[in-house]
């Protein structure tokens, strides 16, 4: 293997699966590795009935969105296969076509040789393959036994036959080393029981591909370790194992092989032994300049430039630098946010952003930065520490209050906070400030003053089709994108959230946000901006913050921020820990 | 507009009722073959027996006054995304309101008082029945269907029991006549209704529906109201309180049922009796659903529906009554299979919005 040592779990995995790595190539897989991608090394392989699983040319689209582009995956039989990409990488879209949730659009998969190109889900259980999803999918009042059983129940007659059921259960447990007590009710189990649990019944219906889905995102450390035990017992039962995940000591930790995905394509393949966390973070993050509007990021290594080539913006942003050394907008101290199971989704995170200036705040998705922005904006409430805007403190406030004192939100999913689809363009570009357009507050909306606000907007934001009266539904992504930019930042405010702003948009609106985020800037407002892209931090923000579960993990300037710094911290890698490759 | 979008909104406003209609028509005169009957002479006999003479449309917009307000009740609720299902005890309590306002007071008070004072006492009566439901959905998230549906049975055996124990006349199950606070009939202002229920009890409830048709579409809080209903989570980014809303909208919608109580009480018996709101609840429902939640489609719906009940009654003597209830129960059926809002509410309770 390579020089670098061997970890732990290498040690122990080499022990555990003697008999299944012997069959394989491993000099082929060597210079796959090396050789880049692994599909080069494939056309020389005979053996290609070693593969457990193969698909190919896989092309996938919802509606306007293209889930997969020609993604393509090989897994061996008997590995641990990391499957790791940013959200919104095609990585769940694949498996679920695995599974037979639906079929892809183009494109074959084949099962141990078989070709199973859309097949159902009941024929992808029966060939033995199972999805753990991310949700379970248990009844907590029944027990785990009950749970494992469900839909497969041994029978006496028309009766359930518990004693048979519990010893099957069992059995199965002890096979793959699982420690659970099977008379335990669900709802009594911890998150990473349940888990099990869930694996358990994949394996109970006779699963030998088994599809886990970001499995580590609701465990605690210690769980983690048994989920890999339980995963490593597997493999080395003959067992294909693949893991979605988007975090890199996992996968360097327990997997065999990697596949990267990248906005719907495999752009990478390698052996987790030759890999480093920096190779796999370009591979997921290192993304080709699509927007127009976008300066040019880094490549990877590159020195850091002074800032992005923008025109005139030199003075300005000294300017804007001078300003925010006086003081602060929005003051976020020691704030913590819990989810809805109680969990700490925001830890204890402090911030500032200064009047002129755009904070972004880069971050895998689901790191905490829906909960920070909710939690500034007032819409969920704050365990610990204090939100300050301007003056005032705000944490207790009500939604309203905080907007009346300067606070805009352009929220991360208009179709659901952002905008009432149903109401007209009209009654849309009002919401928040409905108050404020009827005659006395609770009585009759002024419609002169609303239609004469709407018109304004749609012809300033240029929201098109211009009818005020359309129901929202009835507009394209950018231009409804647009009705909740036109509201949140047509009129008067200090501070801005914006979530990711232009997320499913098209180019051209894209580029007319920007620029709007730039003139407010420009203006002296405060921008909070959270984005899952990596090229729209870096186009648009001063300082750059990176979340990672739950807390900042690094921040830096325009200047100090690179794709490859960025994109390391994003995926957990600690600041100066990981060697450059 | 664009004649694209008109045409879409026209659809989804009048498509449903009128695919019910057609539904109903071919389920009735199934029913009506299976009973051996012609379809067309018996059509004809519930025509003339509502449409077709004074008395007849005089208890078809006696029916139609009540039906309009459960209607309606069940309306607002839906536009808030709650299922009020408490019409008929909020209807009840409203009549029982009424009247005891009307016993209480002296037989002399001016009618216009009297009236105003009794319709008060309905309408906040009715309106504490449903703000009950709408507190403990706000607060504690208790589910409205639950709640509203229960205390349909308290508040029914609420009054039953005051009514069987000491408020009513000997040997019946109404109490005295009220002497205050009557409605007049419609046959005051036009004679040809003499003898049928109608009173001018519809003219006070087309008001209402009026009045809730401005606050709907016309007003802030409708506007508050109407976003909770269609995306909780929007609303509570604009600002809008939500769990206020629900208690706000529950109230409002338990007023309305609780006015229909008068066109009974104020307007035809002059006496509270127990049972009268039976069955009226419930129909609230379908002719909401049939109404698309719009008050003036509430208003033709409760016509629909009264006629439907009153020509049961025409057509007894060929066709057993029932008939008429599995035709209405058709009816409900194929709208609310069809109708946007049900799915829409049947959903709702799978939403993570908090009430604050």
């Amino acid at each position: 293997m390579s020089g670098t040592g061997k970890r732990p779990s290498d040690l122990r995995s080499d022990g555990l699966r003697e008999a299944g790595a012997g069959q394989r190539p491993d000099p082929l897989r060597e210079a796959a590795a090396t050789g880049g991608l692994r599909e080069a090394a494939r056309t020389g392989e005979a053996d290609s009935s070693q593969l457990a699983l193969r698909m190919s040319g896989i092309w996938k689209s919802y509606a306007a969105v293209r889930a997969n582009r020609g993604a393509s995956l090989e897994v061996g039989v008997g590995e641990i296969h990391a499957l790791v990409g940013e959200n919104g990488a095609g990585k769940s879209t694949l498996m679920r076509m695995l599974a037979g949730l639906f079929p892809p659009d183009a494109g074959r998969i084949a099962v141990n040789g078989r070709d199973v190109t859309g097949w159902s889900a009941a024929s992808a259980i029966r060939a033995g393959v199972g999805m753990v999803h991310q949700h379970f999918m248990l009844i907590p009042t029944l027990t785990i036994a009950e749970n494992v059983v469900l839909g497969r129940e041994p029978m006496r007659g028309l009766a359930l036959d518990m004693a048979k059921a519990l010893i099957e259960v069992r059995s199965v447990a002890e096979q793959f080393g699982f420690t659970l007590n099977v008379r335990e009710r669900v709802r009594d189990l911890s998150v990473g029981e349940a888990q099990r649990v869930e694996i358990l019944k994949a394996l109970f219906r006779g699963a030998r591909m088994l599809i886990l889905d970001e499995p580590t995102a609701v465990l605690s450390p210690p769980e983690v370790q048994e989920l890999w035990r339980v995963l490593r017992s597997l493999r080395a039962d003959g067992g294909t194992i693949i893991l979605i995940t988007h975090k890199l000591d996992e996968v360097m930790d327990v997997s065999d092989h990697i596949t990267v995905l990248r906005h719907g394509e495999t752009v990478a393949t390698m052996l987790t032994t030759n890999a480093t966390p920096a190779g796999i973070a370009r591979a997921m993050v290192a993304r080709d300049v699509v927007l127009v509007s976008v300066p040019a990021t880094l490549p990877a290594g590159a020195a850091p430039p002074a800032r992005p080539p923008l025109p005139a913006a030199e003075g300005a942003s000294r300017r804007r630098a001078e300003r925010a050394a006086s003081l602060t907008l929005l003051q976020v101290q020691s704030l913590t946010v819990k989810g809805s199971r109680r969990e700490p989704r925001v830890r204890d995170l402090s911030l500032t952003v200064s009047p002129g200036e755009i904070l972004g705040i880069a971050g895998v998705e689901g790191n905490g930065q829906t909960e920070l922005v909710e939690a500034i904006a007032g819409l969920r409430p704050v365990a610990s520490g204090s939100i300050t805007l301007g003056d005032h403190d705000i944490t207790a406030l009500h939604v309203h209050r905080r907007a009346a004192l300067g606070l805009a939100h352009i929220p991360e999913d208009r179709h659901r906070r952002g905008l009432i689809l149903d109401y007209s363009v009209a009654d849309n570009l009002i919401l928040g400030r409905q108050a404020s357009f009827a005659h006395h507050p609770g009585g009759t909306f002024d419609r002169r003053r609303v239609l004469e606000n709407a018109r304004e907007r749609i012809a300033r934001f240029d929201i098109r089709p211009v009818d005020p009266a359309l129901p929202a539904r009835a507009l394209s992504g950018g231009n409804q994108q647009k009705i909740v930019v036109a509201r949140e930042m047509g009129g008067d405010f200090s501070v801005l959230l914006a979530a990711q702003p232009t997320r499913g948009v098209d180019v051209g609106a894209i580029e007319f946000i920007h620029a709007q985020l730039r003139a407010a800037r420009d203006a002296g407002k405060a921008i909070l901006l959270v984005s899952a892209e990596l090229a729209e931090i870096l186009a648009l923000a001063d300082r750059v913050a990176v979340m990672y579960g739950g807390r900042i993990v690094g921040l830096m300037s325009r200047a100090e921020a690179s794709v490859d710094r960025i994109g390391k911290l994003m995926t957990g890698a600690l600041e100066g820990a990981a060697v450059p490759a | 507009m664009t004649a694209v979008t008109l045409r879409a909104r026209a659809e989804e406003a009048f498509l449903p009722p009128i695919v019910a209609l057609l539904i109903a028509l071919v389920a009735g005169d199934l029913l009506i073959l299976s009973v051996g009957q012609s379809p067309a002479s018996v059509l004809a006999m519930m025509l003339q027996g509502t449409w077709g003479n004074a008395y007849g449309l005089g208890q078809v917009l006696y029916k139609t006054t009540t039906l309009i307000c459960t209607g309606l009740c069940v309306s607002v609720g839906l536009r808030a995304g709650l299922f009020n299902i408490g019409g008929e005890g909020q209807l009840a309590a409203g009549g029982f309101a009424a009247a005891l306002t009307g016993l209480a007071l002296p037989a002399a008070t001016p009618s216009v008082i009297a009236v105003a004072l009794c319709v008060l006492a309905a309408v906040a009566s009715g309106g504490f029945a449903g703000w009950v439901p709408g507190v403990l959905r706000a607060r504690f998230g208790a589910h409205e269907v639950i709640t509203t549906i229960m205390l349909n049975f308290i508040i029914l055996a609420a009054l039953n029991w005051a009514i069987s124990t000491g408020l009513r006349v000997p040997e019946t199950l109404h109490t005295h006549d009220v002497h205050a606070g009557a409605v007049a009939p419609l046959a005051s202002v036009i004679p040809a209704f003499h003898g049928s229920a109608a009173n001018l009890s519809l003219v006070i409830v087309l008001a209402a529906a009026a009045l809730t048709g401005w606050y709907l579409f016309r007003t802030r809080g409708g506007y508050d109201l109407r976003a909770v209903g269609l995306q909780p989570e929007a609303a509570e980014y604009g600002g809008v309180r939500v769990g206020r809303v629900w208690t706000r909208a529950l109230t409002l919608s338990g007023a309305l049922a609780g006015l229909g109580g008068i066109n009974f009480v104020l307007g035809y018996k002059h006496y509270y009796e127990d049972g009268f709101a039976t069955g009226y609840g419930f129909l609230g429902i379908a002719v909401a659903l049939v109404g698309r939640n719009n008050p003036w489609g509430v208003v033709l719906a409760s016509l629909f529906f009264a006629t439907l009940s009153q020509g049961g009654l025409a057509i007894n003597a060929v066709v057993p009554r029932q008939m008429v209830d599995v035709l209405q129960g058709v009816v409900i059926i194929a709208v609310a299979a069809s109708v946007p809002e049900v799915r829409r509410v049947m959903r709702f309770g799978r939403r993570g919005v908090r009430a604050r």
